[in-house]
């Protein structure tokens, strides 16, 4: 029987729900230390002085212990491991501290002195760009000339914390002593990590050349995003501590730490400008992204680009121009979240959209099938979409399922209103990015059957079943035959990070086609029976792009993605009237993914990914106070909680993507870019004007405040009707 | 201090405002418990105190003495609520699942969707959306009739 498209068990086994699976905080070494990171508590400055008062025991490190560059290695060498002197944002690690004991570490005093100066924490006011981009099709002036109607609007999203149940840590060990007392010369570190060989990179960069370097993954407690590039941060801090100390260090952040030090979704700010017929057919779509990069480049370059690339939505429109500006503020490091900037930018297009239907009074189902890209079609980057667009099927089998004709003349004139947002997600990394990574899996022969080797993580989403089930058929061999290596950059091949939607479409056809090769090596034999009589039969292959896929860095040009994924959202919501909470009753996602392998694991990547969407609508509010947050706990930043959480149903569609593994196409972040949009239109369909998430019922109060006032100078406005439009 | 720890009786010599959690995780050797936020408010070191659903995190040590407490280590792996979590996939990362499965526990049997609904509002799960645990525990349910 085939194992794709089945709802095989889990290569996890039992473990998690046993307690037995071990996290990073679960493991203890013998003579372990625990580390503790003095971070800096000003926006922007220099330091002075810093003052310890420490009772014996301490392992004490700063700057001048790094061995290699002072450089946390990702895309731009620019933030420090350890600060020097320049002080960039609150929560910078400055010193850090080791001991045995952890009630003498928290007891520990370490006061830095400052000389401040004066943040920027307004990423519009900042005069620091960190990244820009242009995306430019057709003729932006003939279009708006072209157009009857010309609807503009500034849409904004707030910080998103990841809220990874399992807080971030690591333990670096040291290894490789010639003599007692001797200085370590190889560190092997364990931790709960998405992308091991980042890690393995910045240890190497920050240790130099001398030093050997292995990285292990831990059970990891979910990562959306959040462990990509913050991990090598904890990597470095614990492996220079346990160079100093000569002894394995733990560091585990408590949940204040966590939030308070580690990277979010960024904020953003996009203005519309956008030219249509009267009949609803856009004809010019001028689009300006912002994104607070906060104060370091990170990762904030890729999240501009994919957050630009997916800002015009799934629509057609001949003319389009696209502007995007990442900029610098004086606030941590603003990182990966779960979609990557398409959350961000879809939200502002497809509210923008409803407010175009409110504009010219048309249904905004009608206004969507009018321009949603089909086969043939060219996206904003002068993309040829190919038979798997799929945005017409999901958007009517939404419709049809969810019952939304019938609802929203239902609910007219009650507490429930209805929205709908249509929108797409990119598979893999933007443009030439997986031409560059160049990722590397490999699949072995072994005296059980097959066992496959990549870099790529569980960290919930199902990695070790969904690649086995793909290298299994592959194969030919039963799914129970395939085993699945431990993450170690000592023993597996790189195969990329686990992010961007790649896990399974890229990796997972690297597997197919590496399993396709061995099958074929092995005589007719099983791969067992092979091991038997020849000993071990290894294959590694290196991913391949489809031939046709050009793209032009320099001018944004091309196939920004092999492929993407589709998906209509209808939500429904009730409005307490006196309160101004919403309550999210249910949400129909219709989800193109090309191919499930493993049904029941995709479902819930899509039920997971609307919860997290369902918290970035209403109720995820980061409070930023001179430049830290200030609700760093779980009791004033809130997820969604079984109550909060609405109903769901989700219907997968298979239109497949003839080069993915089985023809699947991406999965893990579509999920979240449209629920907030869809709430948030749910919300307007009840006569709010709001154009901002989260939607919490202060917003909402102050935007029905201000519309109230609008209405009391309009005697054509009507409570519920449409919404006007601003000059 | 002696109580009854997963049906054993145990003499153990902890700080008495030490927290459960970290006595049972560092002293008895029990790292199923887990922690994550140390505030009372995810329920991933959900432990059964007398059969109640408690948050380890928030009980100092000397607050079970006498007690009966059950962590999901003392499950045996042989409570159908374990492998139906993994089956029905309302355990991906794993973190909130020992603690989930405790507070599961304490619905009793058969509880409501509306029930399950208001017993579980304690424990946060970041990665399923909270259906696929709905899923799991009335497959239980399912398997009973």
């Amino acid at each position: 029987m085939n194992a794709v498209g089945q709802n095989v068990k889990r290569k996890d086994g039992i473990g998690k729900a046993t307690g037995r699976v071990k996290y990073a905080d679960d493991l203890t070494f013998p003579g372990m230390l625990y580390g503790r990171t003095i971070r800096t508590t000003i926006p922007a400055g220099r330091i002075k002085d810093v003052k310890f008062q420490l009772s014996p025991g301490f392992t004490i490190c700063d700057y001048r212990d790094i061995p290699g560059k002072n450089v946390v290695a990702l895309i731009v060498d620019d933030q420090p491991c350890l600060v020097e002197r320049e002080v960039r944002h609150v929560a910078e690690p400055v010193v850090l501290l080791a001991h045995e004991d952890r009630d003498a570490l928290l007891a520990a005093d370490v006061a830095i002195e400052y000389d401040e100066a004066r943040p920027v924490f307004d990423p519009t006011r900042s005069e620091t760009v960190l990244k820009e981009l242009l995306i430019e099709k057709g003729d932006l002036e003939k279009g708006f000339a072209g157009a009857d109607v010309i609807v503009e609007g500034v849409y904004r999203t707030g910080h998103q914390e990841h809220i990874y149940i399992e807080t971030n840590g690591v333990i670096a060990v040291p290894e490789g002593f010639s003599a007692l007392g001797s200085r370590p010369s190889a560190i092997t570190v364990y931790g709960s990590i998405q992308c091991p060989f980042y890690v393995d990179r910045a240890l190497r960069v920050m240790l130099g050349p001398e030093f050997d370097v292995r990285v292990v993954q831990t059970e990891t407690g979910g990562g959306f995003g959040g462990k990509e590039d913050y991990p090598s941060m904890l990597a470095c801090h614990a492996s220079i501590l346990a160079l100093k100390s000569g002894r394995p260090v733990k560091i585990v952040y408590d949940r204040v730490e966590d939030m308070l030090a580690t990277t979010k979704r960024h904020p953003s700010i996009v203005r519309h400008r956008t030219g249509v017929k009267t009949d609803g057919r856009i004809t010019a779509m001028d689009v300006d992204v912002v994104i607070d990069g906060g104060a370091y480049v990170t990762l904030s370059p890729v999240v501009l680009s994919r957050g630009s690339i997916h800002a015009a939505g799934p629509y057609r429109c001949a003319n389009t121009r696209i502007r995007g500006r990442a900029m610098f503020t004086n606030t941590p490091p603003n990182g990966a979240f779960r979609g990557f900037g398409a959350p961000q930018t879809q939200f502002a297009m497809e509210v923008h959209m409803e407010r175009i239907a409110e504009t010219l009074g048309v249904d905004p189902v009608k206004l969507r099938q009018k321009n949603a890209l089909r086969a043939g079609d060219l996206t904003a980057t002068g993309q040829k979409l190919r038979d798997d667009c799929s945005a017409l099927m999901v958007l009517k089998e939404a419709v049809r399922r969810s019952g939304y004709r019938r609802k929203s003349k239902k609910y007219k004139g009650t507490n429930k209103g209805i929205g709908v947002a249509l929108f797409y997600h990119g598979s893999g990394f933007t443009g030439s990015g997986e031409l560059k990574l160049a990722s590397r899996a490999a699949v072995e022969c072994t005296e059980r059957g097959v066992r496959l080797l990549v870099s790529s993580t569980e960290i919930g989403q199902g990695t070790r079943t969904m690649h086995a089930q793909i290298v299994a058929d592959a194969m030919g061999i039963p799914y129970d035959h395939v085993d699945v290596a431990p993450v170690d950059t000592a023993v597996v091949p790189d195969s990329g990070p686990t992010v961007a939607s790649r896990t399974c479409m890229v990796v997972g056809k690297i597997l197919q086609r590496a399993s396709e090769e061995l099958r074929d090596k092995l005589d007719g034999l099983s791969p067992a029976e092979y091991f038997k009589r020849h000993g071990p039969l290894r294959v590694e292959k290196e991913h391949v792009p489809p031939e046709w896929l050009k793209w032009d860095e320099a001018r944004y040009r091309g196939d920004a993605y092999a492929t993407y994924a589709w998906a209509c959202d209808i939500a429904e919501v009730e409005l307490d009237r006196d309160t101004f909470e919403v309550r999210p009753l249910r949400i129909t996602a219709v989800q193109d993914i090309g191919r499930a392998i493993h049904p029941a694991l995709a479902t819930g990547q899509i039920e997971g990914g609307t919860g997290q969407g369902v918290g970035f609508a209403l109720i995820e509010q980061v409070v930023m106070k001179n430049g830290a947050m200030a609700n760093a706990q779980l009791t004033n930043y809130t997820i969604p909680t079984t109550l909060d959480t609405p109903t769901m149903d989700v219907v997968l569609l298979e239109n497949p993507f003839p080069e993915g593994p089985y023809g699947a196409k991406g999965l893990g972040e579509l999920p979240i870019d449209g629920p907030a949009p869809a709430i948030v239109n749910a919300i307007r369909s009840l006569g709010i004007d709001v154009r901002e998430v989260p939607a919490t019922p202060e917003m909402l109060f102050s935007a029905l405040g201000s519309r109230l006032s609008a209405e009391r100078h309009s005697d054509t406005l009507t409570y519920g009707g449409p919404v006007a439009v601003p000059a | 201090m002696k109580l009854t720890l997963n049906g054993a009786a145990i003499d153990v010599d902890a700080h008495p405002m030490k927290r459960l959690l970290d006595v049972l995780r560092e002293e008895c050797d029990l790292t199923g418990t887990k922690e994550g936020c140390g505030e009372g408010e995810c329920g991933a070191c959900t432990v059964l105190i007398d059969g109640e659903p408690v948050c380890a995190c928030l009980v100092p040590w000397a607050h079970v003495e006498g007690a009966d407490v059950t962590t999901i280590e003392g499950l045996a792996d042989e409570h159908p609520l374990q492998q139906a979590f993994m089956d029905e996939v309302g355990a991906q990362c794993g973190i909130c699942t020992p603690g989930m499965i405790l507070a599961a526990i304490a619905l009793g049997p058969d509880p409501s969707l509306g029930q399950i609904k208001e017993g579980l509002t304690g424990n946060l799960c970041r990665c399923t959306g909270y259906e696929a645990i709905y899923r799991a525990i009335q497959s239980v349910n399912a398997n009973r009739h």
